[in-house]
């Protein structure tokens, strides 16, 4: 099918840019032993920016999940994960992430080999399972950097353990990199990330124009960036240009979904290996998904970041993350979200991949219909395994909440 | 014997004796984990009690929980929401999985039991500062033990609760070492349920009570004669006695444990002399790790091929509840350690119930007769000490 021209007017030209950035980023880590860099891998939500402080190149094994997913190599691979003896209910990413570290297929021939191991458990349990795993396969130094759970608060105690560690992590990196760590570019490196995460969340917030210029499935491909190149002027540079395309999108009335007339948000990771399925199956229901709470957990705990003090200021940055704070913690981000974006319905995602994202979902929705009133709907999937996904499955339970939506009637506010 | 049978008793019916204890005026705080500090409950004259999460897979946890979560969590929820634990005046959750982790949301936000605590220990159990925090966040459960029940717990009572710990837990050692010498001297279903309704029963009594079942031990019991291969059980809690039955039945007894409800529980000895709650925290820092904490990427397989040598086990089976993300990530790595070290291992995933009697039957049954030739090697002084072979 030709596309029309609404449709190319549609795509984002930024699109192009960040795929250059991505095979840039990835060259440069895959050549690594070439120009005498070291690689650190690391957890998508761990403290990067003493790494880049160090020109230590830090690669992320749930951004490669993702990409995994994305090219629909999730099934195979963690297929082969089940062979070597991984229970089919752990994380698609680990699972996927170790079959690859063990045969170098994948995506990209996979990863580089890594130099060292920096996981940060403020996502959950199982990244330390499966960097103990990567750890005894490369024989490499690991540092875990534990970010005790905030149910309610951040008591002191876990403030000052936590402060503590940040010595330490750079006490290991000064062993494993065998220089000074330079407190002065640190500064520099946590300046540019407090930036980058500044301009990610107004790109996040264009979306609260109706009608929306992007939808969460374009944030969840933007995300990319703020995840792996967090610190370094690529970003701010990137997601300057991108705020300038949402600027641009807005005043010429281009809207993401055709005729938007309602609004939703995502909960949770992306069904990765169905991103345009469920985007169009959305869009025909003239449905724009326009935020998410995944997303948004990059630049969730700005508001701790003391940009003078950064490397103290991490501590509470790092540890206060939307997947680190309690079931009712969670549910107010939700309220808000759901106030700003002006949405008439939630989409859970429940992830078999996730426990920690996922438990308590039904406690939130509850949460929600209560406070908020408007209709929730839950779709179960494994982010990255495509195996036991069923379309026809999901298409009725989209339709049948859609029609919820329908009768109620989209928002006031909404422009017909 | 007779002394064994208030143990069966309790065991039996775990929730009906700590009524009991409430009703005689003691206020009861349960938990799920290993790592709950105990020693600071019941210095505080409040009685500890483990949770088994036995409420079965009841539709009400389908309300908070999906159906990819552990039975364990699931069971705790809904034995909660159906009443089953009315006897509780708190509860304290240990941070240790993810799903505990929320199970603990969940709870705070939707249950009432009186005291509630999260004590969110460290993940790693390495290193200065970990080792700090566990200290700090165990004073702190302490202040809040003592706000909330307006009291004070005394450095006096914490020692006399160190004391009676350390010889509940050095009972209960020996009695394994015993049955792991003679297999005969109790039944697997025996031993399970010493270490369950120890972990339920007053503690004094229980001090007193496992020491004169030690000295009847220690005597041996003639006439019993324990045979079958000896395997080694390891995974998260077990609560079906009935796995011990169908081990024995298919050729096989259990020597020893690396269980949540087992030796990972009551491993270890607390220093007597310093700070009382630096030395409880010391403990569990020290003690044989639990997968859902970190002490080195190989700590576990090397206890585990230690522990196998030690108690000349000739195969291990891991007995996981399904959903468990922890144990199932170790898994494959343990596996590998053991068939390095010479040690057939079989993988058992359960859920709330155990799979039909028969299936299970045939496939112990033919994991033990895959072990080869029987050596005959009971336990000698020789394999005690194949520990560095
Ligand atoms: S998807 Fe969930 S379980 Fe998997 S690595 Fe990410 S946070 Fe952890
Ligand atoms: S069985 Fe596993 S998942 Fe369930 S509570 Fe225990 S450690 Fe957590």
């Amino acid at each position: 099918m030709p596309q029309t021209d609404a449709e190319k007017k549609r795509k984002f030209r930024s699109a192009k840019r960040m795929r250059e950035i991505m095979t840039e980023y990835y060259i440069e880590a895959k050549t690594a032993d070439q120009t005498g860099k070291k690689v650190a891998w690391i957890t998508s939500g761990g403290p990067v920016e003493p790494l880049i402080a160090m020109d230590v190149i830090p690669v992320y094994p749930e951004n490669y999940g993702a990409m995994i997913g994305a090219s629909h190599m999730g099934g195979d691979l963690c297929a082969k994960a089940e062979a070597l003896g991984y229970s089919t209910d752990l994380c698609s990413y680990a699972r996927a992430d170790i079959a690859c570290a063990l045969e170098d297929g994948g995506p990209i021939g996979g990863l580089p080999k890594p130099d060292m191991l920096v996981c940060c458990n403020n996502i959950c349990g199982t990244v330390m399972k499966w960097y103990e795993i990567q750890a005894r396969l490369f024989d490499v130094p690991l540092f875990i950097f534990d970010t005790p759970f905030c149910h309610v608060d951040f008591a002191e105690e876990a403030r000052r353990y936590v402060r503590t560690q940040i010595d330490e992590y750079i006490g290991f990196l000064e062993g494993v990199c065998k220089k000074k760590f330079d407190f002065d570019r640190s500064m520099e490196v946590g300046r540019l990330s407090l930036k980058g995460q500044r301009l990610w969340q107004d790109v996040l917030d264009a979306a609260a124009h109706r009608p929306s210029p992007m939808t969460a499935f374009d944030a969840f491909f933007f995300l990319a960036l703020i995840v792996t190149l967090r610190g370094t002027d690529k970003v701010v540079d990137f997601y300057t240009e991108l705020l300038e395309e949402m600027k641009e999108r807005v005043n010429q009335g281009i809207s993401a979904v055709e005729n938007e007339r309602y609004r939703l948000l995502w909960d949770n990771l992306p069904v990765w290996y169905r991103l345009k399925w469920l985007s169009d199956t959305f869009a025909a229901h003239e449905a724009c998904l326009v935020a998410d709470t995944y997303t948004t957990a990059w630049c969730g705990s700005m508001k701790y970041i003391d940009e003078n003090n950064f490397i103290d200021s991490m501590a509470e940055a790092y540890t206060r993350i939307y997947l680190n704070i309690g079931v009712d913690e969670m549910a107010k981000t939700i309220f808000a979200m759901i106030d700003k974006y002006e949405v008439d319905g939630l989409v859970m995602h429940s992830n078999r991949s996730c426990k920690p994202y996922s438990f308590g979902q039904y406690d939130i929705m509850r949460m929600v219909q209560e406070k908020k009133g408007i209709p929730c709907m839950m779709l179960e999937s494994h982010m990255v395994d495509e195996r036991s996904f069923s379309e026809s499955q999901a298409a009725t339970r989209i339709d049948a909440f859609m029609e919820v939506i329908r009768q109620r009637g989209p928002r006031a506010g909404t422009a017909l | 014997m007779d002394k064994l049978n208030e143990f069966i008793e309790v065991a039996g019916e775990p929730g009906a004796y700590a009524r009991r204890i409430r009703a005689s005026g003691r206020s009861v705080i349960g938990y799920y984990c290993s790592y709950a500090p105990e020693e600071i409950i019941h210095a505080a004259g409040l009685h500890p009690v483990r949770l088994f999460g036995t409420g079965g897979d009841s539709g009400i946890a389908d309300r908070h929980l999906q159906a990819y979560c552990c039975s364990l969590v699931r069971g705790a929820l809904a034995e909660s929401l159906t009443g089953g634990l009315d006897y509780l005046d708190g509860t304290v959750f240990p941070h240790t999985c993810d799903s505990i982790q929320r199970l603990s949301d969940i709870w705070r936000l939707n249950t009432g039991h009186g005291f509630f605590a999260d004590v969110v220990l460290p993940v790693k159990l390495t290193g200065e500062s970990a080792r700090q925090y566990l200290i700090d966040v165990l004073q702190r459960f302490k202040r809040d033990l003592e706000s909330y029940f307006g009291l004070t717990v005394t450095e006096e009572s914490l020692r006399s609760s160190i004391r009676i710990y350390n010889t509940i837990r050095s009972c209960l050692n020996e009695i394994y070492e015993l049955k792991s010498r003679n297999p005969g001297l109790l039944t697997g279903r025996e031993l399970f349920s010493i270490v369950r309704a120890s972990m339920v029963m007053d503690r004094e009594g229980l001090r007193d009570k496992l020491q004169a079942l030690l000295r009847e031990l220690r005597e041996g019991v003639p006439g019993r004669d324990g045979r079958g291969r000896r395997l080694m059980l390891v995974g998260n809690a077990c609560n079906h006695p009935d796995v011990y039955d169908l081990i024995e039945r298919s050729g096989g007894q259990v020597v020893w444990d690396d269980l949540c409800t087992g030796t990972r529980w009551f491993s270890g000895a607390i220093r007597e002399e310093g700070d009382p709650v630096a030395s409880i925290a010391e403990r569990l820092f020290e003690r044989q790790v639990c997968p859902s904490k970190h002490k080195s990427p190989t700590a576990r397989g090397e206890h585990l091929v230690a522990q196998a040598r030690e108690h000349g086990a000739e195969g291990v089976i891991f007995l996981y509840l399904k959903f468990c993300d922890p144990h199932s990530f170790d898994y494959p790595y343990l596996k590998g350690y053991l068939k390095d070290a010479g040690i057939p291992s079989m993988l058992l995933e359960i859920e709330d119930t155990l799979p039909p009697e028969g299936q299970i039957l045939t496939r112990i049954e033919t994991f033990t007769q895959m072990l080869g030739p029987e050596t005959g090697a009971a336990l000698t002084g020789a394999s005690r000490t194949g520990r560095e072979g």
